[in-house]
């Protein structure tokens, strides 16, 4: 599904984000993407939504070379990765439901068809009562959940969570955890870059570790650091 | 995806695009009101320059199909063998169209008929002091030099008189007015193309957030660019309607009391309001539109860098 050979990234201004990855993410993982502040997590999603560019080695996405495109065909990569941040961006102006159906709007979907997702969507991360309220009238995890459903309402293989969690309390991070885990049980393949310790510890998903922007630690049912955690 | 799906896309596509360049327009329209005015400004002055120009034009043409003739004066009691050999000579230049003597005294009828109510001031003369004359018609006066210089040359003829100094002149003033109006308009165009691409830069700004949203769900550039494009056009457009209504009606207003006031001579030269009215109306819309698309692409440009 996704497949990074070799990538280096090197910013214009000579510093080094990331050196020689290789990562293979397959259809329908979960992987976690841990590391410090800096280490070049953030660097790889730039790279994955086509933010950044590549300075050297290859990208694949769902079997594509993406290494390098035109500008005007990176939108059409980016309806394939969908994406959640730290800071929900929603926009404010607009209600629950709007926030998610202008992602389908935006794709030029029919009217008839929005209709009928968009409650589907709501109702999968359990928000179809607050359809009518706005951002700033729900709660953190609330507003995460509307995130994320806007990220998945045109179906994309892939999902890409920036620290999902990082603005949540404990309790509302495993709601978030459960709603993404749902998605990735019907099939999305889930990418996500965290902090969180007990979080990573507790699922039992592969790891993906990167420190000074090489990849320290790949491993399957992993933890968040090599230390055995000791509960 | 077959070709009727991938055409209804597009069209949902366009239909939200519009409809986003409205909305967008009306939540900036204060900033907006700064484009339209600023815009309807230039479009106004435009129209003066064009009106003056138009009616230069109009003064230039009347005058070179009024003064199509030359007046060629003859020393007095000339033989007709020297008459026939003037209109001979004249007549073998291309051109000619016509050629007509006159005799002093017709010359002095003329004149009393010029001169209507003061003609009285003509029955005093004793003898006609006015002199025999061949008035020739020609194509193009601006074509007549060498035919004049040809016929002051002949045995008999006095002095030769026609109108190409005047029209010279007048052409030359003409050229003047045509080009310090395009240049006045365009820097005013420039100055707005930047007035308007301001307005368009802080709605950039305040929906900056929108935007980067927009591009990480996967929208276009055209997508994204589109309602800005719409709501510059749109504010171009309110601007040219604006100065459409002012330049006509002002000038009507000005043209009819003219006439009124029996500045006929003056009016003879303006230019209708009612013929230019849809020259105007389309001058000034694509103008518009266009200050107004141009302001939106060249704020979009530094600011919209996917």
């Amino acid at each position: 599904m996704i497949k990074f050979v070799n990538i280096s990234k090197e910013y214009k201004n000579g510093v080094t984000a990331l050196y020689d990855i290789n990562i293979e993410i397959n259809k329908g993982e979960f992987v976690f993407l841990v590391g410090s502040s800096g280490a070049g997590k953030s660097t790889l999603i730039k790279i994955l939504l086509k933010e950044e560019g590549i300075s050297r080695g290859r990208l694949y996405l769902n079997g594509m070379d993406i290494t390098r495109v035109p500008n005007r065909r990176i939108p059409y990569i980016r309806r394939q990765v969908g994406v959640v941040f730290q800071d929900f961006r929603l926009l404010p102006n607009k209600t629950v439901y709007e926030n998610v159906a202008f992602a389908m709007e935006i794709v030029g979907a029919r009217p008839r068809d929005i209709r009928r997702r968009v409650p589907l969507i709501l109702s999968m991360v359990d928000l179809s009562k607050k359809a009518n309220s706005f951002p700033d009238q729900l709660s953190g995890g609330e507003q995460q959940r509307v995130s994320i459903a806007r990220a998945i309402i045109n179906n994309p293989p892939v999902l890409i969570a920036d620290e999902p969690t990082g603005n949540l309390d404990p309790e509302t991070a495993w709601e978030i955890m459960r709603v993404l885990t749902d998605i990735n049980n019907r099939g999305t393949t889930v990418v996500m870059a965290t902090h969180a310790r007990d979080i990573v510890n507790l699922m039992k998903k592969r790891v993906v570790a990167l420190e000074d922007g090489r990849l320290i630690r790949d491993e399957q049912k992993g933890g968040y650091s090599v230390e055995i955690p000791t509960i | 995806m077959n070709r009727r799906v991938v055409i209804a896309l597009k069209f949902r596509l366009f239909k939200n695009i519009i409809k986003q360049g409205f909305q967008s327009m009306w939540r900036n329209r204060g900033m907006g009101l700064a484009s339209v005015t600023s815009i309807s400004a230039v479009l106004m002055i435009l129209g003066v320059v064009l009106i003056i120009i138009l009616s230069i034009n109009n003064v230039v043409l009347d005058t070179k199909l009024k003064f199509d003739e030359i007046e060629v004066f003859l020393e007095d009691d000339l033989g007709s063998g020297a008459l026939d050999a003037i209109e001979a000579e004249v007549m073998e230049y291309p051109g000619v169209l016509s050629i007509m003597f006159r005799s002093k005294e017709q010359a002095l009828e003329i004149m009393k008929e010029e001169w209507a109510e003061e003609a009285y001031l003509l029955e005093g003369l004793e003898e006609n002091p006015l002199p025999d004359s061949y008035i020739i018609k020609v194509n193009d006066i601006e074509l007549a030099e060498n035919l004049v210089n040809a016929v002051k040359t002949l045995d008999g003829v006095e002095e030769v008189k026609y109108y190409k100094d005047v029209i010279d002149k007048l052409l030359v003033f003409a050229g003047y007015i045509r080009v310090g109006g395009i240049a006045i308009i365009g820097i005013l165009v420039f100055v707005s193309v930047f007035i308007i691409s301001n307005t368009i830069k802080i709605t950039v700004i305040s929906r900056r957030r929108e935007i980067n949203i927009m591009k990480y769900v996967g929208a276009t550039n055209d997508y994204i660019r589109g309602p800005f494009i719409i709501e510059g056009v749109l504010f171009g457009l309110l601007g040219a309607l604006l100065s459409i209504a002012v330049v006509y009606f002002g000038y009507e207003y000005l043209y009819e009391s003219m006439n009124e006031k029996l500045y006929n001579l003056f009016t003879f030269y303006l230019v209708d309001p009612k013929m230019i009215f849809a020259d105007i109306a389309i001058i000034f819309g694509t103008i518009g539109s266009g200050i107004g698309a141009l302001g939106s692409l060249l704020s979009l440009k530094r600011y919209l860098n996917v």
